[in-house]
């Protein structure tokens, strides 16, 4: 398999290491008197375990250790592992800032 | 003995040696009996001695084992998997199921070799196999009898015999009696490589249909490479002859072979059969680059696997004649017809004088004029269709051959060959017939393994019967005898217009010319699969799998052809069934009533071809497995003897022992003794190291740490602990801050890698906003700690005397770059491991030979010990500090004491799912201190921890002992481990219960930190 870098061109997968679906958003929030905010355990319970078991193309994170050190998404097909983009991922894991009356 | 007449020994001394090279050709003609006089592809001018089971003879160059034992005369060749019955040659090529061999002996033994593919060279040595005490009398064939036991599904049925003779009775006598070749077992002393190589368009196979792609696509000017698995390329064109573009067939090959050769963009790979089809147009191949001659030369690898990155790829890999199955058809003479053809035509050797064909298809009629072009005689045609076909008729009459409507019942012979072949007509009327060579055709299978390699499914076409490629991988096609296209014309077209599409797609826009012209040779067959009759009839040759092992395989349920090749290893041997599963499938079809494409093909899976791990492995064995890191002063601690542990890829000094110590336990407690006592350092290069920089470093490190770090001063240290976003810990480490903007941060050895991810993707993925840079700085530092009551007194003799280096002035925690004797700036942390008044220094790598012994001759007056990695684990167990055992992916920050690092005031990674009710349960196992109460006994770690008087159990487990060590401090064994509610139980004694080791006895609970728990020394 190869993975074309937006950065570093197409090289061989043993360069990347994998980490799975980039749809995850980490919750935003702010801690006020010491106290994570109502709510935040599920958020985070649903970020860090829930995930789609998908079959056909899905958002996923790869890691060029081997190369630029970049974080990657990749748009692969699960079932023929064909890639149809691969992008730099800055910013895509963390969600929006929850803002006050939201 | 007939079929040995003519191929006696030959003394090596007499015939071969001391005489002219025309001599030595002559002699060496005399010894083949079934050499023809002249043609074929082989170079009389070189003979070759090899000998088989102990047997001299003589071959030329340009021969295969296999031809050559052919024109020896020699027919019996190996003895079967199951039933030991007598087998010969049936092929002649890589699809050979039956002739495999033992090479060469002692480490260089290989089993199994296909005598079909192994080029000859002088002095090569080759052995039967699966035979006791010879290959002619072979008391294992006595299996024949025992054939019951062997019957389909005979692993499942005898694991359901009475369990304890299974061990002792039926596994060695099946061990035994069933299997092939033995392989060495002395360490392969050959050498092995792995390369990669990139092009436009892959060719794979180099016969007509290969050569016409490959030359189409070189000459439009993509970059081309044409894998042939042969020694030479011309596929059946060497076999079969033929006329193209006016020339004889062998004419074309050389000319078109001299042009791609002069093309600058064509890469021919001969001896390289591919054999894997990966994602995103990645091939794998194996070159035998030095199979073919006795020993690989100084420096040379004897095969090398090729990763080939190709947009697009042509597979040109012919077909494959498929055997009928009949009583008989395993004797050794019975042949494939196409290889009759081949041994004849492309080796000048006969594998028969009286040649019986059978053949239900008009490609198999080829064989007549062949055998009878090279003086043989044609026995008799078996044509079950019961007619001459068109183009043989003038051929038939005029040779007055004897043809027969009908199919073979049985085949005469034993060991020494076919001696005759009984025909039933189409009218139940049977007959025997005088012949020594039995050819069969049962019509040909396109090739469409590589094709279907992604789970593609081939396609049933019922005017060839035959499967033809479906679905190939993205941007592969087939053309020529793979793609189902038999007439030499249709190859070349095929081959043309595949090759130059393939360039046009990757962007060549040359003129890739017209395609060569050859007839259009009909081919017409009627399926015939099975001549049902009495006897053995043998589906798969090498696994031994009868028809009637199908047909039961179907009585008994198993109707699937997943099920049928599991439960009869139907096509499971190393030849993966290439001239068997689609007979196997066809004759469950018709047991079943079904089509064939009802029934289905199984699942096609690389390796194509079988591949030696050795050749998987390459270079990556024995020391070089993986690559070495070594620590800046590995030569340094190397030359004091130190002993090296692996830690990772890094190689560690463990302990240095000196002359009289008796072990490990003596050396590591006088390093500990002389830290304590006085001074030592040791290299903890290892450790991972990385530059934070930007104006919100101190920001980022409070959120990947679980304390906080803007509120460091500029000029100290801390130690930090990360959490996975789970809640469990992940790494822990010293963090200094060498500048506003500038942290140096550690991880342990074993995360480096792990925590540099980590890092980068919270800084890219995350918080791209942040104002932060992140850099890899673990190989740019050799790191030293030196510890001890007499460490100050030692980098005093090592710092620049403007430095200070008083308590107050370098006050523990204190964390600053510092000026050495000589010039060399070097990073020095007050931080210590051991407990004792430490530092940390880093230099530039470059610099770690030299510090080390810069310590020592600095250090001499002092006492100074370097110490290893067992001493830095016994001291930091008698101070509690956890490490690796402790964070092992399961604990806490509370668990490991350190809950109250993390900081309520701020969001950091884990921080919310660490607050889980479970990760925060009262009853949860902690860190403590453990020492047995019998203070001579050596505490082991992994022993469970259970309430004293407890029943050791699942219910009564309490917990484990993590770290042990012998503390010289203790002057007893102690431990840390993991233990329920244990910091509430310090005083408690509890019963240490280690059932791998069968022992049993008390242990006290204590405060982890053994040693000086006041931290005094460490701050004086
Ligand atoms: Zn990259």
């Amino acid at each position: 398999m190869r993975i074309a870098c937006p950065f570093c061109g197409e090289r061989e997968n043993g360069e990347f290491t994998y980490l799975g679906d980039a749809s995850p958003k980490r919750p935003n929030f702010a801690v006020d008197s010491g106290e994570s905010p109502e709510g935040v355990e599920d958020a985070f319970y649903d970020y860090v375990y829930l995930r789609d078991n998908v079959a056909g193309y899905m958002r996923e994170y790869w890691y060029h250790g081997g190369g630029c050190r970049s974080w990657l998404i990749a748009e692969r097909n699960t079932v023929t592992h064909e890639f149809r983009s691969v992008t730099a991922a800055p910013g895509v894991g963390a969600a929006k800032p929850v803002q006050a009356g939201e | 003995m007939s079929g040995y007449s003519g191929s006696e020994p030959l003394g090596r001394t007499a015939a071969l040696e001391g005489t002219t090279p025309s001599a030595r050709s002559q002699a060496a003609s005399a010894s083949q009996s079934h050499r023809l006089r002249s043609g074929g592809l082989i170079d009389r001018q070189q003979p070759l001695q090899f000998s088989f089971d102990g047997k001299v003879m003589s071959g030329f160059a340009g021969d295969t084992l296999a031809s050559a034992l052919v024109a020896n005369g020699v027919k019996l060749v190996a003895r079967s998997f199951k039933y030991h019955r007598p087998r010969g040659i049936i092929t002649a090529g890589s699809e050979e199921p039956s002739a495999l061999v033992e090479m060469r002996s002692g480490a260089r033994k290989e089993p199994n070799t296909r005598a079909t593919t192994q080029e000859l060279y002088d002095g090569l040595v080759a052995q039967s196999q699966n035979r006791w005490p010879s290959l002619r009398r072979d008391f294992m064939s006595i299996n024949q009898l025992a054939a019951p036991i062997f019957v389909a599904g005979f692993y499942y049925k005898t694991f359901m015999w009475p369990a304890k003779f299974w061990e002792k009775v039926y596994e060695p006598l099946i061990r035994r009696a069933a299997g092939l070749g033995k392989s060495a077992e002395l360490p392969d002393p050959d050498h092995y490589d792995k390369a990669w190589a990139h092009c436009d368009v892959l060719v794979i196979g180099g016969g007509a249909a290969g050569l016409a792609a490959a030359l189409a696509a070189g000459r439009a000017g993509s970059r081309v490479i044409l894998v042939e698995e042969d020694s030479r390329l011309g596929g059946r064109l060497l076999s079969d002859g033929g006329e193209i573009d006016g020339m004889h067939a062998e004419e074309w090959v050389r000319r078109t072979v001299d042009e791609l050769a002069s093309l600058a963009n064509v890469r021919i790979m001969v001896r390289t059969a591919l054999f894997g089809v990966y994602d995103g147009g990645v091939y794998a191949a194996l070159e035998r680059v030095n199979d073919h001659v006795p020993l690989p030369g100084p420096h040379q690898v004897r095969q090398r696997v090729w990763r080939i990155v190709a947009k697009r790829s042509v597979v040109t890999a012919g077909a494959i004649e498929r055997p009928v199955v009949f009583p008989g058809n395993d004797r050794p003479g019975v042949m494939m017809a196409s290889a009759v053809r081949t041994y004849v035509h492309r080796f000048a050797a006969m594998p028969g004088r009286k040649v019986a064909l059978f053949t239900n298809n008009d490609d198999g009629w080829r064989t007549v004029e062949a055998v009878q072009q090279a003086g043989g005689d044609i026995a008799a045609v078996i044509d079950p269709r019961g007619k001459v076909p068109a183009e043989y008729q003038a051929l038939a009459e005029l040779s007055d051959l004897r043809v027969f409507s009908g199919g073979v019942s049985d085949v005469k012979g034993g060991v020494d060959g076919v001696r005759g072949v009984v025909v039933t007509d189409n009218n139940g009327r049977t007959q025997q017939i005088d012949a020594d060579c039995l050819a069969v055709s049962g019509g040909w299978n396109p090739n469409v393994g590589l094709s279907c390699f992604h789970r593609g499914r081939p396609v049933w076409r019922d005017d060839i019967a035959a499967f033809v490629p479906g679905d190939s991988p993205k941007g592969m096609t087939t053309a020529g005898a793979a793609n189902g296209e038999f007439s030499l014309g249709a190859c070349l077209r095929d081959g043309h217009t595949a090759g130059a599409a393939a360039a046009a797609e990757c962007g060549a826009s040359g003129n890739a010319g017209e395609a060569s012209e050859a007839g259009d040779e009909v081919y017409a067959i009627s399926p015939l699969w099975q001549v049902k009759a009495k006897g053995k009839a043998f589906v798969d040759f090498q696994h031994d799998v009868t028809a009637s092992d199908v047909t039961l395989a179907q009585r008994e349920g198993f109707e699937s052809v997943e099920h049928l090749k599991r439960y009869t290893t139907l096509g499971m041997a190393t030849d993966q069934g290439k001239t068997s599963n689609i007979t196997g499938l066809a004759i469950m079809a018709e047991a079943t009533g079904r089509t064939i494409p009802q029934t289905g093909t199984t699942i096609y899976r690389p390796p194509y071809a079988p591949v030696a791990i050795g050749a998987l492995a390459g270079h990556h064995r024995d020391e070089n497995f993986h690559a070495w890191r070594l620590t800046p002063s590995h030569h340094w601690a190397a030359a004091r003897g130190a002993v090296f542990v692996d830690t990772g890829l890094w190689k560690r000094a463990q302990w240095y022992p000196q002359p009289g110590e008796k072990d490990w336990i003596e050396s590591v407690t006088r390093e500990v003794l002389a830290v304590r006592n006085g001074v030592g350092f040791c290299d903890v290069s290892t450790l991972g190291k990385v530059d934070v920089r930007g104006a919100d470093a101190g920001t980022f490190l409070d959120r990947v740490y679980i304390n906080a770090f803007s509120s460091l001063a500029v000029g100290k240290a801390r130690y930090g602990l990360m959490l996975r976003e789970d809640g469990i810990v992940m790494d822990d480490g010293t963090t200094s801050r060498i500048a506003e903007d500038h942290y140096f941060l550690t991880t342990t050895t074993a995360k480096a890698g792990p925590v540099m991810a980590h890092l980068e993707f919270c800084r890219q993925v995350l918080w791209p906003e942040l104002d932060v840079q992140l850099s890899s700085a673990s190989d740019q530092w050799a790191q030293f700690s030196i510890a001890g009551p007499n460490t100050r007194k030692l980098l005093q003799e090592l710092v620049d005397p403007s430095e200070d280096m008083s308590n107050e002035g370098f006050p523990f925690m204190g964390a600053r770059e510092v000026k050495l004797r000589g010039g060399v700036t070097a990073r020095l942390f007050r931080i210590s491991f051991s407990g004792e008044i430490a530092f940390e220094i880093s230099v530039p790598a470059r610099y770690g030979g030299a510090m080390a012994q810069n310590l020592m001759i600095a250090g001499r007056d002092l006492g100074v010990t370097p110490y290893g990695t067992e001493a830095l684990g016994v001291m930091r167990i008698e101070k509690g500090h956890v490490a690796g055992p402790e964070l092992n992916g399961t604990t806490t920050a509370d668990d490991l004491g350190l809950g109250k690092m993390m900081s309520k005031k701020k969001d950091f990674i884990g921080r919310v799912m660490a607050g889980r009710e479970a990760l925060t349960a009262p009853d949860r196992q902690v860190v403590v201190g453990i020492k047995p109460l019998d203070q001579k006994r050596r505490l082991r770690s992994g022993a469970h921890v259970v309430p004293k008087g407890a029943i050791p159990g699942p219910e009564t487990d309490q917990g484990y002992v993590t770290s042990v060590c012998y503390s010289p401090m203790m002057e007893q064994w102690i431990g840390l481990g993991l233990v329920e509610r244990g910091r509430e139980r310090f005083g408690e004694i509890v019963r240490i219960h280690d059932p791998l080791r069968s022992e049993d006895y008390e242990a006290e609970i204590c405060n982890p930190v053994f040693y000086d728990p006041e931290g005094a020394r460490q701050r004086g």
